[in-house]
């Protein structure tokens, strides 16, 4: 094979988050937990730095490394979107980690090789490369959920994720050999590129696909692959939770339209009926579970079961415009999961978790502007004009009543009304019901402000969605 | 004779490695591990992968499974534990198994992965070792720098979850020569108890 060298350019965003990560983990090993606040800044400069390298090369893009590696605009926004994301996710979970005494090195040093293992992913187009950003990044996953030692509930769900993502790993590379086996080829467009011109046997990709698309749903927490979601959710510390929920997402968006969409784009009547029944077994479940939740973590664990049903619609719905409706669902989704967790974390303090549904009782009265901002990040989960959610719910099953498939689309509609029960019963807790105590906030004000931006945002993506919607129109066309 | 020798060490393969989930005792577990690995690299080496073979028993027999056993020797693994719920889900877990495999079977059997549908490959007349290392740091350079990040990563991980500097178990000399026998011992002076029931001498 002839060896052509690689653009290595592209990859620039990854090499200086590589560079920093092993920065910050010397500066960790030599320092210990003293100089933790160095370290802190020295993880968000580094992400800020990923994140202004990537704008600055948006633009020009190709495969290179051999076509392992792709830059295109999916891949850009979707790495502008992880490193954003994750510096609030560090921002909002500093005072709650230092309070738990959480507040370690390893945790930026996992943190950091986690957004590496997204960025690879996000930019592979080469089986190997997916599935070795996906291990990187579930690695530092497993490890971080499992960070709290003596919490025998953060151990389990980290024990828990390790063994069933181990598992999935494992069904995503077998449907990887098999897809292999037929059309002797690894990489994304090679693949594409041998089903659209050869006579391939049609069964066995089908098998192959049966497992991708186990694995992928996995990663997702689709149903039935849902198990480990809500105890991992509940068990890990909040702030690691907001940490799993958040960017995992975008990444697991790139791998499931890189193989799925990008790889198998032809077989897309095979894998249609696949994800049509992982999205209405995810709508349904997620939403009638979470109805019975008192606790506010695992609620939220439910209802990302259901918001990962509506991505998916836009997946399935297979033409450009649902594409373009699964990505804004994605990035509003990530939006809304760091508020509403976010808001467990500003809420909680030394000693107390406010992650009973109970202990929002009379936020109203308490704290006016917070309980409003909770209020706005309800209304938005649920769907209600005029929040970014909804215009995210309206794209998917628009994308979904435009190729046909009014039955799911109905299912979808009928649950995310029954959806709106819980996340309503929120607001009534915050403002109908009277509080019992009336305790302070012990989050830094910093904090409270990146939070109130970070709902506003949600608010003004919900009055304006218009940009974000076109932006992510012209990624896929 | 070569398919011979490949269902020989086929069956060996399947046998040692049904035994690995099957057998009570862990270290008889971990050593059908051993004889799994040992044929497979067999396997790969009628195969011609000359070089997979030697490293899969340079690493995975000499070094992995060497520690695996150390490990398992020291846990106090409690296998009645391990068995409880078997077999209650034993009858779902069967029905679920059989009509996967029923299902494999039926897609990967000899209609569609047999001899004469997938063409064998030719042999290259050059060395397996050079090619694999031309390969990687050449075609596959990106993925094998993420595999060595991994391993990074895999090492930061495990010492996050076992190291805990205030639980450290340290052995400091100096106090150790300083002791004395009364710190040590305590003598403790108590009447003797008379039998509950009453029977027999106290």
């Amino acid at each position: 094979m002839a060896f052509e060298v690689p653009n290595m350019l592209f990859a620039l965003p990854e090499m200086l988050m590589l560079a920093m990560c092993c920065i910050v983990l010397l500066v960790v090993a030599f320092t210990g937990n003293r100089q933790i606040n160095l370290v802190h800044a020295l993880s968000q400069l580094s992400l800020l730095i990923t994140f202004l390298t990537v704008f600055w090369m948006m633009g020009e893009g190709g495969l290179t490394f051999s076509e392992t590696y792709i830059k295109d605009p999916l891949s850009d926004i979707l790495k502008l979107a992880i490193c954003l994301v994750n510096m609030l996710v560090l921002s909002y979970s500093y005072s709650y980690l230092q309070a738990r005494k959480l507040l370690q090195g390893e945790f930026y040093v996992l943190a950091l090789f986690a957004t590496l293992g997204m960025l690879v992913m996000v930019s592979a187009h080469h089986f190997l490369t997916l599935y070795l950003g996906l291990e990187l990044m579930s690695l530092c996953l497993y490890a971080m959920v499992a960070m709290q030692r003596d919490s025998f509930a953060a151990t389990e769900a980290g024990m828990k994720y390790f063994i069933l993502g181990a598992l999935a790993s494992g069904m995503l590379l077998y449907g990887m050999s098999i897809i292999y086996g037929v059309t002797g080829e690894l990489g994304i467009q090679a693949i594409a590129v041998a089903l659209d011109t050869e006579e391939l046997n049609q069964t066995v990709l089908s098998l192959g696909i049966v497992f991708l698309v186990i694995g992928i749903g996995f990663k997702f927490g689709a149903v039935p692959f849902h198990m480990w979601l809500p105890d991992v959710y509940q068990g890990a510390p909040t702030a690691i939770t907001l940490f799993v929920a958040s960017a995992p997402k975008i990444a697991a968006f790139a791998l499931l339209i890189r193989i799925l969409t990008e790889g198998m784009g032809d077989m897309l009547s095979v894998w249609r009926d696949m994800l049509i029944m992982l999205a209405v077994l995810s709508i349904i479940l997620g939403n009638l579970l979470a109805i019975a939740q008192s606790n506010l973590k695992r609620m939220l664990a439910y209802s990302t079961i259901s918001h990962v049903g509506f991505l998916l619609l836009g997946v399935l719905a297979g033409t450009q415009a649902g594409y373009a409706a699964a990505l804004f669902y994605t990035l509003v989704y990530a939006l809304m999961t760091l508020g509403s967790f976010g808001m467990i974390l500003l809420l909680s303090r030394e000693g107390f978790e406010a992650e009973e549904i109970e202990d929002f009782k009379g936020l109203g009265q308490r704290h006016p502007w917070h309980a409003l901002m909770m209020l706005l990040l309800m209304f938005s989960m649920a769907g209600i004009p005029p929040l970014a959610g909804f215009y995210a719910k309206l794209g998917v099953i628009k994308s979904v009543v435009d190729v046909n498939l009014l039955a799911v689309a109905i299912v979808a509609v009928v649950m995310s009304v029954i959806g709106a029960y819980y996340y309503l019963r929120v607001v009534k807790v915050m403002f109908f019901d009277t509080a019992t105590d009336k305790p302070h906030i012990a989050a830094t004000t910093s904090m409270q402000y990146l939070l109130s931006g970070n709902v506003l945002a949600v608010l003004l993506l919900g009055l304006f969605p218009g940009s974000l919607f076109a932006l992510c129109s012209r990624i896929f066309s | 004779m070569e398919k011979l020798l490949f269902y020989f060490f086929a069956g060996i393969l399947l046998f040692a490695a049904t035994m690995v989930i099957t057998v009570r005792n862990p270290v008889r577990a971990a050593l059908f591990l051993v004889l799994a690995f040992f044929t497979s690299a067999a396997i790969w080496l009628m195969l011609e992968a000359e070089f997979l073979a030697i490293s899969l028993v340079l690493v995975y027999v000499g070094a992995v499974l060497v520690l695996f056993l150390f490990v398992v020797m020291m846990l106090d693994i409690d296998t009645s534990a391990l068995k409880e719920g078997f077999t209650r889900y034993l009858p779902l877990g069967l029905l679920v198994a059989v009509l996967i495999v029923l299902e494999l079977i039926a897609v990967l059997g000899a209609a569609n992965f047999g001899l004469d549908q997938v063409p064998v490959p030719e042999g290259s007349d050059e060395s397996n070792t050079k090619t694999l290392g031309r390969l990687l740091y050449t075609v596959y350079v990106y993925p094998f720098e993420i595999a060595s990040v991994i391993l990074t990563v895999a090492i930061v991980a495990a010492i996050t979850l076992t190291l805990r500097p205030n639980k450290r178990k340290t052995q400091d000399p100096a106090e150790q020569v300083k002791v004395r026998s009364k710190d040590r011992v305590r003598l403790v002076k108590m009447a003797s108890e008379k039998r509950q029931d009453g029977k027999g001498k106290p």
